[in-house]
């Protein structure tokens, strides 16, 4: 099995054997199959690409097509001890209402998001005077899916604006982990542990 | 099992048994044709019952007797596919309505000793599905690995996930509904408004010669339903039959009106007219959450059965849209579900043709319940 990508493998790390988890934005099962044969968790997930659902369920996963956006709504309240939202966020078109469902479906949330105020961002806006292209953010500004741009300091504020608690953070650069202080300059990824 | 002929073997179950019907009622006995393949494993827990649709039957693999022709799903079912007849036990019956040897309107009704004609009773999708389970009664099959199906065969899955959960591990419902639209309902309207109005019907009581226009005009309009423009216009556009010229007259000029015509007449030589009714109608009355008090999802609460839903982006007949009413239901119930709508330029008959991706889906889901 190849490795998982860093900011899933802290999540998976911190998910108790036999929850019930949604993976929202589960691209092809990676992390389904890690909770699955490291945690024996059912998850299941949703993802927007018919290409990665078909993965997925090939690899016996229970995945549906669907979009964040939208499709959240159908789930009932507390189906699921986590609900988990990596590297998506960024794409959806109504982050808060995402959030919302994310914490009504789940009792606790998982969010990870590239750090749009890396330094390596911030010297490329700076300097080069140029929408970043980095190992994190590889897509040019036209045909980039991140549609709302976060950092940490903004991805703080806005939990605390809405009384979500963070019951724990994460901050790595590449799978390197970085301490709270200074993160919102020198992580290039960001974990959140949420609940309401 | 002590009946050892093997594959295409065109077997057969006669019950004795009253069948009562939705509808009120029953038939004094049951028949129901039916095909397997592979062998049933020692702990039976390796069948697979797979759900024909619409116009087709239980030769899903093996040459069809009256055609010749080789069986409708080999794509999926045979050596070294998905549905394996080296690991699995394969079962298709001929629908109840059907006219493929299973009790439908052209068998013999006892009380008369003619044919039922349109004196069958009408039946449920519901009682497709009862008659089945007796068959895997007398079988001595507890519990499905899986039961698969598309189109009609996909409502009978759903049906059997409903009405059976607990003989249902895992359900592959393919280019379905849990309701027969508006559209769809008209479209059988043409259908069987075609052939009553066929002067050799005769309110059902045709002997040989049976309404083959008006059936043959029924299955032209369908199979219209079942294609997509696109695959019309890639498969035939404006091209001319046999001729450089359009000949101003009423012949098949176009390559799409020849098409069209040898789908309905080929038709016709293998389907009953009456059965075509019935079974259409009881598509028609196909509403999974109607007997559910209205919400779909109370049609699965409480099911452990696992769930594999495939539509097709081009099939206007059953959309993607439908299938999604069934995605929410399952999520609903907490019921553990896999949703993909796979995209191919065929319509709704893309399930019958060579879809790898489909196959792929199919086999990595049949293979996660063997855990």
């Amino acid at each position: 099995m190849t490795a998982l990508r860093p900011d899933l493998a802290v999540i998976a790390d911190h998910i108790a054997p036999g929850s019930r988890v949604l993976d929202v934005g589960c691209g092809d099962g990676a992390l389904m199959v890690a909770l699955r044969e490291q945690k024996g968790v059912d998850a299941r997930g949703i993802e927007i690409d018919a290409k990665n659902v078909a993965a997925a369920v090939a690899r016996g996963l229970s995945v549906v097509q669907g979009d964040a956006d939208t499709d959240l709504a159908e789930y009932p309240d507390d189906a699921f001890d986590f609900a988990v939202l990596s590297q998506t966020l960024q794409t959806t078109r109504a982050p808060h209402v995402v959030l919302d469902e994310l914490l009504r479906i789940g009792r606790r949330a998982f969010v990870s998001f590239p750090n749009f105020a890396h330094w390596r961002v911030r010297l490329s806006l700076l300097w080069g005077g140029r929408m970043p292209v980095t190992r994190t953010l590889p897509h040019g500004w036209y045909d980039t899916p991140n549609i709302h741009h976060v950092s940490i300091g903004d991805f703080r504020a806005f939990v605390k604006e809405r009384g979500i608690h963070v019951e724990q953070a994460w901050f790595l650069s590449g799978d390197r982990s970085r301490s709270s202080a200074a993160a919102n300059f020198r992580a290039e990824h960001a974990v959140f542990l949420l609940r309401r | 099992m002590n009946d050892n002929r093997r594959n295409g073997h065109g077997r057969s179950w006669h019950s004795d048994a009253p069948f009562p019907l939705d509808g009120g009622g029953s038939l004094a006995g049951l028949d129901i044709a039916y095909e397997t393949y592979g062998e049933l494993a020692a702990d039976r827990g390796n069948a697979i019952l797979i759900c024909h649709a619409l116009s087709l039957d239980q030769f899903v693999a093996s040459v069809n007797p009256v055609t010749g022709k080789p069986g409708w799903w080999t794509r999926l079912v045979g050596p070294g596919l998905p549905i394996d007849p080296a690991r699995h036990f394969i079962i298709c019956a001929n629908i109840l309505g059907g006219c493929m040897g299973s009790t439908g309107p052209a068998s013999i009704d006892s009380a008369t000793g003619a044919a039922y004609g349109m004196h069958f009773p009408v039946i449920t999708v519901r009682d497709m599905v009862r008659a089945q389970a007796l068959l895997l009664d007398h079988l001595g099959i507890a519990r499905l690995h899986a039961v698969i199906g598309g189109s009609m065969g996909g409502m009978q899955v759903l049906q059997w996930a409903a009405t059976f959960p607990d003989r249902v591990a895992a359900a592959i419902v393919i280019a379905a509904a849990a309701r027969h639209s508006a559209q769809n309902i008209a479209f059988h309207e043409v259908g069987r408004q075609a052939i009553m109005a066929d002067p050799n019907w005769h309110d059902g009581n045709y002997g040989e010669a049976g309404p083959t226009a008006g059936l043959a005009v029924a299955r032209m309009a369908a199979h219209i339903t079942y294609l997509s423009e696109e695959g019309l216009t890639e498969k035939f556009g404006r091209r001319l039959q046999a001729r450089d010229a359009k000949s101003f007259g009423f012949d098949a000029d176009f390559q799409v009106e020849s098409y069209l015509r040898h789908q309905g007449l080929s038709f016709t030589e293998r389907f009953d007219a009456n059965s075509y009714l019935y079974i259409t109608r009881a598509m028609d009355y196909f509403d999974l959450a109607e007997e559910h008090g209205g919400l779909l999802a109370n049609a699965f609460r409480g099911a452990k059965t696992r769930f594999c839903l495939i539509s097709f982006d081009s099939d206007w007949l059953y959309p993607t849209a439908e299938m999604r009413l069934i995605v929410h239901a399952l999520n609903a119930a907490g019921a553990p579900v896999s949703f993909v709508e796979l995209s191919s330029p065929f319509g709704h008959d893309a399930f019958l043709l060579d879809m790898p991706e489909m196959n792929r889906v199919i086999d990595g889901f049949l293979r996660a319940g063997r855990a």
